[in-house]
């Protein structure tokens, strides 16, 4: 609309009414497009469906499991045999020596006190009791030939208990009992990581930091120190050494994928610049080599590559290379045709030769903010590398894939997220320090 | 005459102090040259020690994959229409999921960055607290807690959604906060000034100055998860990822399906990476008053 058409005050305020109109037309539109659209998405994924699927104590596991353990008194119903272990694996069995005073074994059985007075009594013939403060006692027998058989009626079994006859199941606040035509399993839980210091065969298990500092030598042969590190380091129930492995693998495939790209991408970035390639063939073909580079998913090159080169922390840091060259490519000619000419004229009049003019005229213009995104890449890259690591196999992705793939070591997932967090939480702000460095140009 | 002397006596010290610092300089950027490089050559040789296949062998099978893939495609490429049109449903629901999570991430950030930016604050002692949730937020790699999400809910789309959502109300919660920081503080002072809350002080003076970057972050945002959401999906959570992972654990025979998804998710990130650039600019250029 021309400015004459406005001239006249009866024109500008129609024009006003129509642009005010034409607002709140689009104020109602807007929510009622998002609604619209709410509505669809939730019959297309299905969210009614959602609340049957969803299992409530699969959660409830997974919470317990992250930050406490359980002990395992568990006895095979054929051989009367009673283990103790943490978390039932055979690398937490206590030996007979160092069970815990909890326990009592007696003749053919044993007594587990659980918490809050709760008590679970081993008996003999594959019997078993529950004693509860409350409710009293519930008495339960296996055999072969029977199954589980318990000592009231079921219909006066509290709604803790669920019971046929192929499996008892007493579930409290203070410890749980399974019974099964097999074994019986008592489990008392804990607060904390099991054996996340120390393995049970290990001399400095369950002892305070105080009694390894300053205590006594715990294994004759070495130092205190010495031999709490190697036993921690060497832990083969956490692995830490490992997982340190894999951290540092993880941060190496974005650090070698993000510099990599940069470094591929700074010439790759002057031939699609137009101030630096006056050849327009080239020019278009630098960028649909960045646009393809780039449209091609990272997911699409981790496949690929993971057929050429294998799992591991190379295949992932070529993925990440591969994706980058066609952002950094694209970054950097846009940066590169936005310099100064008046520093390269000036650099070209004291008769430098081109190389030189780049070096003198181009580079130190640029390379603050080229830096920059490169360093802010780095630090999304560190959180991408555990994500492609999950598709290739390397690095910490692996490691926590497979944790939760086997759907029973969540105190492992939580271990890995936690190191997983606070790396790139340290990335973020290392990156952040030496970008604000960058940007206020101390480094040369 | 002293007056003029001695300038010219501190000259030669300037000039050989310059050259000094010049010197040095050189010297400690060709220092920071030279531990990248090896930074990097070292880095490159344990990173090809520890995988399964070497650099040099790899290199050299690097085209066998995609030559096989081509040359089934090409061989059933009287079926590739249809194959195409097979997958525009798992295609869709890739992209439902990637802008459901904008959308309730774009909300997510939203409010976020409002309450961690000094001066629009409602409760300022919180603010350290909201932006260490926003850093977590941003560290935890969607991967993970879609695959803890689809242990409990089951696999489908709505893990792998809220994973990203989760990730992008962090990620756009920082961008946005920076963006405030840059807002006229002035308008909310006039609104307050007659007695608006804090919602309306947001609303009417903050938000109208911060949406054309609100809006233009977001769409780079969708963009970007798109890419995530067919990632997760090769994960288990639904839509073209699935069906590539389904496609490639069959390997030789089904690599036309393959063929097919590779194409879709080609085009639809370049067209969608091509509309959102343009809708971009216009956001942030600004576009003409329509009348």
């Amino acid at each position: 609309m021309t400015d004459a058409a406005l001239e006249t005050p009866g024109a500008r305020h129609a024009a006003a009414v129509r642009r005010i109109a034409a607002k709140r037309r689009v104020a109602l539109a807007v929510p009622a497009a998002i609604l619209a659209y709410l509505v669809y998405v939730f019959f297309a994924f299905d969210i009614p469906g959602l609340a049957e699927r969803a299992r409530l104590d699969n959660a409830a596991t997974l919470v317990a499991d992250s930050y406490s353990h359980k002990v395992h008194v568990t006895r095979d119903n054929r051989s009367g045999e009673i283990t103790v272990a943490k978390e039932g694996e055979r690398k937490g069995t206590f030996p007979p020596e160092m069970e815990p005073d909890w326990i009592a074994r007696d003749d053919g059985g044993a007594r587990v006190a659980l918490e809050d007075g709760h008590e679970v009594i081993f008996g003999p013939d594959n019997t078993a009791v529950y004693l509860h403060p409350e409710v009293g006692r519930i008495e339960a027998r296996a055999s072969r030939a029977d199954g589980v058989e318990i000592g009231r009626a079921p219909e006066t079994l509290p709604d803790w208990v669920s019971y046929s006859s192929a499996r008892l199941d007493i579930r409290t606040d203070a410890g749980r009992l399974t019974m099964t035509r097999s074994r019986t399993e008592a489990y008392r839980y804990f607060f904390g990581w099991e054996l996340f210091w120390f393995t049970l065969d290990s001399p400095y298990y369950d002892r305070t930091p105080a009694e390894i500092l300053f205590g006594p030598r715990l294994d004759e042969a070495r130092p205190n120190l010495v031999g709490a590190w190697a036993d921690f380091w060497g832990n083969n129930v956490w692995r830490h050494a490992d997982v340190a492995w894999a951290m540092l693998e993880t941060i190496l495939m974005a650090f070698l994928g993000t510099f990599g790209a940069a470094v591929v991408a700074l010439p790759l970035g002057f031939v699609a610049a137009k101030n630096f390639t006056p050849l327009m063939t080239l020019r278009f073909g630098a960028r649909r080599v960045f646009d393809f580079l780039r449209g091609v998913d990272a997911l699409i090159w981790t496949i690929v590559l993971s057929r050429a080169f294998g799992p591991g922390p190379l295949t992932g840091a070529l993925a990440i290379l591969f994706t980058d060259t066609g952002s950094f490519g694209k970054i950097f000619s846009e940066a590169l045709e936005n310099v100064d000419d008046k520093q390269i004229e000036g650099v070209s009049s004291t008769g430098a030769r081109p190389v030189q003019r780049y070096r003198f005229g181009v580079i130190p213009q640029v390379m603050p903010v080229l830096l920059s995104q490169v360093l802010y890449f780095f630090e999304s890259n560190t959180r991408s590398a555990t994500v492609i690591g999950a598709i290739t196999g390397g690095g910490i992705g692996l490691l926590i894939t497979q944790a939760i793939i086997t759907q029973k070591d969540w105190e492992e997932v939580t271990y890995y997220i936690i190191l997983i967090v606070l790396t790139v939480m340290a990335m973020d702000w290392l990156s952040g320090i030496l970008r604000r460095r960058l940007i206020k140009g101390d480094a040369g | 005459m002293a007056d003029l002397a001695a300038p010219a006596d501190r000259e030669p010290d300037a000039r050989g102090a310059y050259l000094a610092l010049t010197r040095r300089r050189r010297l400690y950027s060709g220092l920071t040259l030279l531990i990248f490089v090896v930074l990097m050559a070292s880095g490159f040789a344990v990173a090809d020690g520890r995988n399964a296949g070497s650099f040099v062998d790899g290199w050299r099978n690097m085209l066998d994959f995609p030559a096989d893939v081509v040359a089934e495609a090409w061989e059933k490429r009287a079926e590739m229409p249809a194959l195409l049109w097979r997958y525009v449903p798992a295609l869709i629901e890739t992209l439902n999921i990637a802008a459901l999570a904008s959308l309730l991430g774009f909300f997510g950030g939203l409010g976020l960055s409002l309450v961690s930016t000094q001066g629009l604050a409602p409760f300022p002692r919180l603010i350290p607290v909201f932006r260490r949730i926003m850093d977590v937020l941003r560290a935890l790699p969607e991967i993970v807690v879609a695959l803890v999400l689809i242990f409990i809910m089951g696999s489908g789309p709505v893990p792998a959604m809220i994973a990203i959502a989760l990730h992008t109300a962090g990620a756009l919660g920082k961008l946005y906060s920076e963006v405030n920081e840059n807002a006229d503080l002035k308008p909310v002072e006039g609104l307050q000034s007659v007695g608006a809350s804090w919602g309306q002080r947001m609303a009417y003076g903050v938000i109208p100055q911060v949406a054309p970057n609100y809006l233009s972050y977001g769409l780079l945002r969708f963009e970007i998860n798109i890419r995530a959401s067919a990632i997760l999906g090769f994960v288990g959570a639904g839509g073209i990822g699935y069906e590539l992972r389904n496609s490639m654990t069959f390997g030789l025979g089904k690599f036309d399906e393959a063929a097919a998804i590779f194409v879709m998710l080609f085009l639809t990130i370049v067209v969608v990476d091509q509309l959102s650039s343009q809708l971009r600019n216009r956001l942030t250029q600004g576009r003409e008053i329509a009348p």
